[in-house]
């Protein structure tokens, strides 16, 4: 397909993601909320994977997001299985109220 | 054009959705918002040509992970978020480095943008993200990958098991036993 | 090509045997730590014998190093530093051929006397190690053929006389003493190494022919400096201080007294015969430097005879035994050096050489006192123990009329020559040498008087008493036969030395006859050689006070200016000054012995004066030494050491600790600010990956 975007457009798009995932990790203060960041983030970084492999052309890139896909979902299982386990015994989702690694 | 006015319009919706996942305090609020933001991404990836990996982005990251994620909330009957403080640290230095971060990169993208590696997208194959080209690659070239990658979620899966697993569970199975 | 003398085993054999005793003597016998310690040093002795045997058939000056063998494994060079360079080696002279024999024979028979003297006391290995190593650092001395090993012995001499006077360790004031000559000795050493440096810097050498032959060659780069500016006077006077530190001379004194606080052999060896006289011998090597410096020469004759003069008058009112000795022996010192300071370097030297006769003698005697009446050292508490004691006493008359210039003896002729050099140079010397041999002879006839002479006035009255006992500090008797009891004779292996002192100092003197009296003084000619330099551009007319007399005139009675019968009154005179000192000390202490407590009544300030030693002692303390310890508490101890060392040592670590108290904040358990943290520091990698971006063309 002919494409007429030019690339720094999705790259900008991809910043603005990646950018409202960092902010949204660092604001929110519900652990589930926070995970959904990182998942935000993943997908600007897999928008700026595809966008160049579109643009040289080249297939590595999707097959890299297809690995970012594998890896998300894998650590979105593990991940909020620690995050249940955290609410048995702290009765919270707050991450704040989990700072025991503290000296 | 209408690439442009696809994009734009699709843009909007992702950035939307991005910042309604901040704005909102209920976490499934900011759930559902993920979903609409992966799905406006997946229109994008079909603009670039992407096709296999719109769909699995569709069916494994919109379907699964955050079918997962809505279950899991719903599990937990997180309620709605205090207001609360905790890190200064987070608010005075974390957020002008994003907001600096995003600044820097978005001059160094647009001020590039006339120069030819940045600029407009060179004309596309057909068939060029389509299921059979993609397997060829994974299949042949990033088979290694592949494999230690299907390892790994095996691990996450006994790893979930085991982390969500009741405690007393293991007692009573043996008391029935 | 004279064959090799082998002259390093003579300060290594001394060396094995305080090596041998110092490591391993505490397992033996009293019999083998002595019979080592004998060997070893008898063994140096016997090798000076042989030495002076085959001198005639020497060339001179003889220097050499170490065994070929030794050689050729590059040992034999100390330093080698571009041009400059210095070796071990040993030179024999003349001049160090007679200190060699001094040492080494006084230094053995007091070795000898030690052995009984030493018998009861403990540490008796450690006494004989320290003995034979100051034996092998003097002996370096003697014998080093360039100012930079000389310097080793120097200091050697010094620790040892340290390591000695410090021998009853256990004593606070003993203790103290050793502590006191040693930094004393250090104040003058630190002049004789500025001198050392200036040599380095002017003559790029140290060996005694190399320097002394840059001068005589380059007499118009060194010439006489008459105005008592320049290179050699500054020298000279830096050489100066040393040998005042050394030799006890004023300013620097003042530890020879205190250290009479070590057993009476060291005093008699170190501090009488040997270390003491080691600043004299320097002066004496290095006379090519001080006859270019006339003023530095005149400050070496001014000093000896103030200092002779000044501690005579000392003497006289001392009450310990050894405290009279030890003034005495700062006395004749001044005397040597007042030779030395007219350039009367041989005359000099043979006063050096019968001191070490009848000093030794002297202090020999008086431990033999001593040890006599149980560890008294007060002569208040003597008396009439000519009769107890026959051998001591006979022993100590003889030295005691060498002391007094009494002819035939020994001193006699070594004091009077010092006395008719010193009238040449300025009347003046002459005149306070004069007055110094009368009190000389006063001091020395009133200790013998009240030591032998009179009723005896002491504890250990009749010879059925017994009690030594309080005195561990004082050697006791070796074993004979009868038990201790009363004022006893000391055994034969005491007495032995002093009976050959006592011959020594009776004809020691012989060999300097001087031409007025009809010798040939034989030893002025010996040292000839040495002393003898080629400087025609002295004056040799009549000298004025302060110059040098010329060299030339070494031989008594080759060109007499002033006659025999000058020189024969002048005899007569100094022989009366010690006949009137012995009446003297004969009226005021046999004949009205109420009249010396009268006498010191009725001047009562300046009795009080001379008793309290000038309150000099009290002096430096007040002038130095106070200020020094209260320096080194405010300053250097709360200053520097805890405000600064410590200060710096402790903030850091209690900066290290502050400032781990801060970052450790960062370590919150937050793991929002921990992901502000991220995102700061992925900020700044972006930014420093775009500026690289930016910066590449």
């Amino acid at each position: 397909m002919n494409n007429l975007v030019p690339l720094s457009y999705y790259l900008v798009l991809s910043a603005i993601l990646f950018a409202c995932g960092v902010t949204g990790f660092l604001i929110k203060r519900n652990i589930i909320t926070i995970f959904m960041s990182i998942e935000l983030m993943l997908n600007g970084v897999n928008l700026s994977f595809v966008a160049f492999a579109a643009h040289w052309q080249k297939l590595s890139g999707h097959v890299f997001v297809f690995f970012v896909m594998v890896v998300a979902a894998a650590e979105a299982a593990v991940g909020l299985a620690i995050i249940i386990a955290l609410f048995r015994t702290r009765e919270t989702l707050n991450i704040d109220q989990v700072n025991l690694l503290k000296l | 054009m209408l690439h442009l006015i696809l994009f734009s319009v699709f843009a909007l919706v992702c950035v939307g959705g991005a910042v309604n996942l901040l704005l909102q305090r209920h976490p499934i609020n900011s759930a559902l918002s993920l979903v609409v933001v992966m799905g406006a991404l997946a229109v994008e990836f079909l603009l670039l040509g992407a096709e296999f990996v719109a769909a699995i982005q569709v069916i494994v990251y919109a379907g699964a992970v955050m079918v997962l994620f809505v279950f899991v909330i719903m599990l937990l009957n997180a309620g709605e978020e205090e207001r609360s403080n905790g890190s200064r640290v987070a608010w005075l230095l974390g957020i002008p480095a994003v907001l600096a971060g995003m600044v820097i990169v978005g001059w160094a993208l647009l001020s590039e943008a006339g120069s030819v590696a940045l600029g407009v997208t060179p004309q596309a194959q057909e068939a060029f993200g389509n299921a059979p080209a993609i397997s060829q690659l994974l299949f042949h070239q990033f088979l290694l990958p592949f494999e230690v990658t299907s390892i790994l979620v095996l691990i996450a899966i006994m790893g979930a098991v085991v982390l969500a697993a009741r405690p007393e569970s293991a007692q009573k199975t043996k008391k029935e036993i | 090509m004279t064959p090799t003398l082998h002259l390093w085993l003579i300060p290594i054999l001394p060396l094995a045997g305080a090596a041998i005793n110092g490591l391993f003597g505490k397992r033996f016998s009293r019999r083998s730590v002595a019979a080592i310690a004998l060997t070893f040093c008898g063994a140096a002795f016997a090798m000076a014998i042989w030495i002076a045997a085959r001198f005639s058939s020497l060339s001179l000056p003889h220097v050499e190093s170490f065994p070929r063998w030794l050689l050729e494994q590059g040992l034999g060079t100390w330093i080698r530093s571009g041009t400059f360079s210095v070796d071990y080696s040993f030179a024999l002279d003349q001049l160090s051929l007679v200190m060699l024999l001094i040492v080494t024979g006084v230094g053995f028979l007091i070795h000898v006397y030690s052995v009984g003297y030493m018998w009861e006391e403990g540490g008796y290995y450690r006494f004989f190690s320290f003995l034979n190593l100051f034996m092998f650092f003097m002996l370096t001395l003697v014998l080093a053929s360039n100012y930079l090993l000389m310097f080793v012995g120097w200091e050697g001499v010094g620790l040892a006389s340290y390591l000695l006077i410090g021998f009853f360790f256990l004593r606070d004031s003993a203790a103290a003493a050793g502590k006191k000559a040693f930094i004393v000795n250090r104040i003058g050493d630190f002049g004789f190494l500025i001198a050392l440096f200036l040599m380095i810097r002017h003559f790029n050498s140290l060996d005694f022919s190399q320097v002394f032959n840059t001068i005589l060659q380059n007499s118009q780069q060194f010439p006489i400096e008459k105005s008592g500016a320049g290179v050699l006077t500054a020298i000279a006077l830096l050489l100066l201080l040393g040998a005042c530190g050394k030799s006890a001379q004023i300013p620097l004194y003042v530890w020879l007294p205190d250290a009479m606080e070590g057993p009476t052999p060291v005093s008699a060896l170190i501090h009488a015969a040997t270390m003491v006289t080691a600043g004299v011998y320097m002066i004496a090597r290095s006379h090519v430097i001080f006859e270019r410096a006339p003023s530095a020469l005149m400050v070496v004759a001014i000093i000896g005879t103030l200092t002779a003069f000044f501690a005579a008058t000392i003497g006289i009112a001392q009450t310990d035994i050894k405290k009279v000795l030890a003034y005495s022996t700062v006395s004749q010192l001044g005397y040597m050096f007042l030779a030395c300071g007219v350039a009367a370097f041989s005359a000099g030297i043979f006063h050096l050489m019968t001191h070490a006769f009848f000093k030794g003698l002297l202090f020999l005697a008086a431990g033999s006192v001593i040890h006599a009446v149980g560890g008294e050292q007060d002569m208040r508490k003597m008396g009439g123990l000519r009769k107890h004691i026959p051998w001591t006493f006979w022993t100590m008359t003889i030295a005691t009329l060498a002391i007094a210039g009494i002819p035939p003896f020994a001193g006699f002729f070594s004091k009077d020559e010092i006395l008719w050099r010193a009238y040449q140079a300025s009347w003046i010397y002459w005149l306070v040498g004069v007055v110094t041999a009368f009190l000389t002879s006063f001091y020395m006839f009133r200790l013998w008087f009240m030591t032998f002479f009179g009723e005896y006035r002491g504890a250990a009255a009749s010879p059925v008493h017994e009690e030594h006992a309080s005195d561990s500090r004082r050697g006791v008797s070796p074993p004979h036969g009868h038990g201790h009891g009363g004022v006893h004779e000391s055994p034969p292996i005491m007495l032995v030395p002093l009976v050959t002192l006592a011959l020594l100092s009776f004809v020691g003197g012989w060999i300097g006859v001087p031409g007025s009296l009809g010798g040939e003084n034989h030893f002025d000619k010996f040292l000839g050689p040495v002393f003898r330099s080629a400087t025609p551009n002295i004056n040799t007319g009549n000298a004025q006070p302060g110059e040098v007399v010329p060299p030339e005139r070494t031989t008594e009675g080759a060109e007499p200016k002033t006659g025999h019968s000058t020189e024969i009154i002048f005899t007569g005179i100094s022989v009366g000054a010690g006949l009137l000192g012995l009446f003297l000390a004969w009226l005021l202490y046999i004949r009205s012995p109420q009249l010396p407590d009268r006498i010191a009544g009725s001047i009562h300030g300046l009795y009080s004066a001379v008793a309290h030693k000038y309150w000099i002692d009290e002096l430096y303390a007040w002038l130095f030494v106070k200020p020094l310890i209260a320096i080194s508490g405010t300053v250097f101890w709360r200053g520097i050491d805890q405000g600064v060392i410590d200060a710096t040592l402790n903030g850091s670590a209690d900066g290290a600790r502050e400032l781990s108290d801060e970052v450790r904040h960062m370590q919150s358990g937050n793991v929002r600010s921990y992901a502000a943290w991220v995102a700061v520091g992925a900020t700044a990698v972006i930014a420093y990956m775009v500026w690289v971006g930016l910066r590449t063309p």
